[in-house]
């Protein structure tokens, strides 16, 4: 079963514009805060409380690198919608199932009378 | 770039015709309350029925959460929606992804029922035209996520 609330997370952490825009730096490659930084329209002290809300939600992980912190997209948290879309379906068919059965009775039953 | 379509089947106890009109015209009914994207739980799902309709839930004061809209009607053997909430839940008519339903006659009274959500890559391209907004470049997101997963070495720092 997906971990929907980490999926929830992560997803809930790219709802926030200047996150989305780290996120999207990363995906070309780690970054160090201050490089990161240096590209946005934020305080270096911000990027680093959003890449706290990141690494928390699962999105990215950080790496010692000599005397710098270099961050980058966290490997598990690859997939996160597509783990929560898969357990939006799942759940969803599995309800759907069950209402079939009780609801499509009457008539499964009707025609087992017509015998 | 592509990611893995999410592929799943069920088979429930009706035939096509009737499986397909209660998938469609019920699934505000069967949905399990809380497992929606409103803010508040589900009153109804609406699945309008024809090409080009909504598919959208409402709670119970009326506020509507449109998924996305409805790319093929065909019962009773299948059905295609388009999701268009993006990877932050928002409704975003430029993000169309597929979810394609198919009801095949598994006999007896029964049907087998499909479901394909492909075009998973397409939640990167959309984030693509918010970072834009934010004035930068966006490398599609959940395609970079996938490539990610290969785990290539070849990262380097980017450095300009």
């Amino acid at each position: 079963m997906a971990n929907t609330s980490a999926a929830t997370a992560a997803l809930g952490a790219l709802g926030d514009g200047t996150r989305r825009a780290i996120f999207e730096r990363l995906a070309r490659g780690p970054l160090a805060v201050g490089a990161l930084a240096a590209g946005l329209p934020v305080t270096r002290p911000a990027v680093s409380q959003h890449l706290k809300v990141m690494k928390d939600a699962g999105l990215v992980i950080d790496q010692a690198r000599g005397t710098r912190r270099v961050y980058r997209l966290d490997p598990r948290g690859i997939g996160a919608l597509r783990d929560w879309l898969e357990d939006f379906w799942a759940g969803g068919l599995a309800a759907f199932e069950d209402y079939v059965d009780d609801n499509n009775s009457e008539e499964t039953d009707h025609d087992d009378r017509a015998d | 770039m592509t990611i893995a379509p999410i592929e799943q089947e069920v088979t429930v106890a009706a035939p096509p015709a009737r499986a397909f009109e209660i998938f469609t015209r019920d699934i505000g009914r069967w949905w399990p309350k809380g497992r929606t994207v409103g803010a508040k739980p589900h009153a109804a799902i609406v699945i309008e029925p024809r090409a080009g309709g909504r598919w959208f839930e409402r709670d119970d004061e009326g506020a509507e959460t449109q998924w996305g809209t409805v790319i093929a009607w065909a019962p009773p053997a299948r059905l295609v929606l388009g999701w268009s909430l993006d990877a932050a839940f928002k409704f975003d008519p430029d993000l169309v992804t597929e979810v394609e339903l198919t009801f095949q006659d598994a006999k007896e009274g029964k049907t087998r029922v499909t479901l394909v959500h492909r075009d998973l890559e397409r939640f990167g391209e959309s984030a693509q035209k918010v970072a834009a907004q934010l004035g930068g470049g966006w490398p599609t997101m959940l395609g970079h996520f996938a490539d990610f997963t290969a785990e290539h070495s070849t990262q380097k720092e980017t450095s300009r």
